[in-house]
């Protein structure tokens, strides 16, 4: 099992009427709310805790990208995972990832991911998502229809430029470029593993089956949700004749929150999950999804129903209660938390977990128990659910064996004789 | 009004043909056009209409290759020639007013006759047009309609809300048809027709609704000021869908071009 250490990075100061007097929480969020001298302290203390992961064992450490976003305040996530790669040990840097279609060229994603490579010893795993239609259309004003074609010449050109030594010309749709010539290049081989991360689109897939990539579904709804989509995908890895229903060619985002008890657990953290599920999830439906930007296919198959808000109006009626017995959090004592994890890994058939462990405004401190919790007494009691795929490397970083961290520098201060002594 | 087809270089295009009189080609609005449509059958009162769908519109086929303004300008040249007809009057509202404008902007000499009725295709920072795409349905009579209410009625006419399969044909519809309308508006629905406008030799008419939020009058006067010798024709109590709101009015101004 792969356990990934997630922080979405919410803006933790919208007001307890914000649902009330803002009609979203993306794309035309009042600007006013945001507060930048504090949030120097939230980058820190996020960038924190995605260390403290790090000391604690996660596999990996997650960063994402949103634009225009109350609940991520990381429109770019290569910022504070080159952060990461200087001070973490032992995880991967999981990007998940660069929206591709939005970067000219894309070759700058070949380049800053082979940097993170370069610079982390070769921990990082590389997320291609096309991107919400809240960013990709509404914020970066990309043509929702042709957006997908856009995605795969990007992927095509990031593919070839980090596995070709010579110069090449890239005479794209979207891309004219006489010389693709990257440098650093990343150091894994062929390139870093890739995680596609999916909402339900049947052509993605494909595209992960046939590239030997890891498919992941981020929601926010849970995994009893998930069920009817995952199955989707493990339908299609057999239909289109992969080799291996490997685990690992599937991750699955899930809030988890853990306490010494169940009760405990709904007195710590409550608040918190109301604050995430009311106030960040409050995204008006008109930007939910530009037209043209879903494939028809995948609008006909029904997926999209997964996206439906809960019937009654929405997640402002959800109770604790309901949240979880509905799955969309796994909350209680590493016990509870232990049982609904192994549900989740059968039921999906996921090796890779990126676990949401920072939820809405919850302080670090909170953070710091549940993290604490999960990692020593639920962790290593999961660890070991797929043991016939456990030599499956394909779908994460292969690091250097020998990695330098920050702080590399001489302990002593050179003096003139030292180096006199050194370089003679 | 008879849906027939036509073959193009791109796809097999659908397309309206009705009406007795000169030739006259109506390219319809984002929204699409139906064979019920009133001002089809008013305009085929007095003129042999061929109104051709936008690919994804209706029942026709996708263009995956049609993707930009040029594209579509040539296209629409291409089914005018598949129709085999040679400079017929061009209608066009709302994206097919500046399709339409387009057309003649590159062609000149083969346009005469032009009714550019409320068209995009300029945009002012100071009078933005609405955002189509991100209006929810319960949103749009207000922006289409002098008469709201009226507008709500005329839209919800023959749907049935309640249907389980209505949500999704109305996502596929959505999907197929603002998708394709996407690429020369999405997100702004300006692809550079100022520059091109003083190319236009037509004798023009341009259509506005006083009432138009979508496309404030405003914009009326940019296609005046572009386009030598043109006339506008402003409509009062109507909005962007002055074409059904102001039938008669809007008809009576394509009839000045002869």
């Amino acid at each position: 099992m792969k356990f990934t250490w997630f922080n979405l990075m919410p803006w933790p100061y919208l007001p307890d009427d914000f649902r009330e007097k803002n009609r979203s929480v993306w794309v035309d969020i009042d600007q006013r709310l945001f507060d930048p001298a504090k949030s120097h302290e939230v980058y820190n203390t996020y960038m924190d805790l995605l260390e403290y992961a790090d000391t604690l064992g996660f596999d990996g450490v997650g960063v994402n990208e949103h634009h225009q976003n109350g609940y991520g305040i990381m429109p770019s996530p290569n910022i504070i995972a080159a952060g990461l790669a200087r001070r973490t040990k032992n995880a991967a840097i999981v990007v998940l990832g660069n929206s591709i279609a939005l970067y000219n060229p894309p070759v700058r994603v070949a380049e800053e991911f082979a940097m993170l490579d370069c610079i982390s010893g070769g921990r990082l795993v590389a997320g291609f998502p096309v991107g919400t239609s809240m960013d990709t259309n509404y914020c970066y004003g990309q043509i929702p229809s042709l957006t997908r074609e856009k995605y795969q010449e990007a992927h095509d050109l990031i593919i070839k430029a980090w596995t070709t030594r010579d110069p090449f010309a890239w005479n794209g749709r979207y891309n004219k470029l006489r010389h693709v010539n990257i440098w650093p290049r990343p150091i894994q081989q062929p390139h870093p593993p890739v995680h596609i991360p999916g909402g339900g689109s049947v052509e993605t897939y494909d595209f992960c089956i046939d590239n030997t990539y890891s498919y992941s579904y981020l929601s926010f709804s849970g995994y009893l949700r998930a069920k009817a989509l995952m199955q989707g995908y493990w339908d299609r890895v057999e239909e289109r004749g992969a080799p291996d229903k490997s685990p690992y060619r599937a991750g699955f985002a899930q809030t988890i929150l853990v306490a010494e008890t169940d009760e405990e657990a709904e007195r710590l953290y409550s608040e918190h999950v109301s604050y995430f599920y009311n106030r960040c999830l409050h995204v008006y439906p008109g930007f939910a999804d530009a037209p043209g930007y879903r494939t028809i296919k995948t609008i006909q198959s029904g997926a999209l129903s997964q996206y439906a808000p809960p019937k009654g109006g929405g997640y402002t009626e959800l109770t604790w209660k309901d949240l979880v017995e509905q799955g969309h959090i796994i909350a209680g004592s590493p016990e509870t938390v232990r049982q609904r994890m192994e549900d989740l890994i059968k039921g999906l058939n996921v090796g890779n977990i990126f676990c949401l462990m920072h939820v809405g405004n919850m302080p670090a401190d909170k953070c710091m128990y549940s993290t604490r919790l999960f990692a020593e007494k639920v962790m290593p009691k999961l660890r070991n659910m797929f043991p016939d795929f456990a030599d499956d490397d394909r779908f994460w970083a292969k690091p250097l064996e020998n990695r330098v961290t920050s702080g590399s520098l001489p302990g002593e201060f050179p003096t003139s004789a030292s180096l006199a002594k050194t370089y003679a | 009004m008879e849906l027939k087809t036509v073959q193009t270089r791109h796809v097999p295009v659908r397309y309206f043909e009705g009406g007795t009189g000169p030739d006259l080609v109506y390219l319809h609005g984002a929204g699409g056009v139906t064979a019920e449509d009133p001002f089809l059958a008013a305009l085929a009162a007095k003129h042999h209409v061929y109104a051709p769908l936008i690919p994804g519109y209706g029942d026709s086929e996708e263009a995956p290759t049609i993707r930009d303004m040029l594209d579509f300008t040539l296209h629409t040249w291409d089914v005018i020639e598949a129709l085999g007809l040679k400079d017929p009057i061009l209608v066009g509202h709302s994206m097919g007013g500046m399709i339409a404008a387009e057309m003649a902007a590159v062609a000149p000499n083969d346009v005469s006759r032009l009714a550019l009725i409320c068209p995009a295709g300029l945009w002012d920072d100071d009078h933005p047009i609405a955002d189509i795409f991100s209006l929810l349905p319960f949103e749009m009579p207000q922006i289409l309609f002098h008469d709201a209410v009226a507008g709500a009625a005329m839209l919800t006419a023959g749907r049935n809300v309640e249907d389980p399969n209505f949500l999704q044909t109305y996502l596929v519809n959505n999907a197929r048809q603002l998708g394709m309308a996407g690429r020369i508006l999405f997100p702004i629905p300006e692809r550079g027709l100022v520059d091109r406008l003083y190319r236009i030799k037509a004798k023009t008419v341009i259509v506005w609704g006083d009432s138009d939020r979508l496309t404030p009058p405003f914009y009326a006067h940019g296609f005046k000021k572009g386009i030598a010798g043109s006339v506008l024709v402003s409509i009062p109590e109507a909005g962007h869908m002055v074409i059904v709101e102001k039938t008669p009015a809007v008809v009576e101004a394509i009839g000045r071009l002869g």
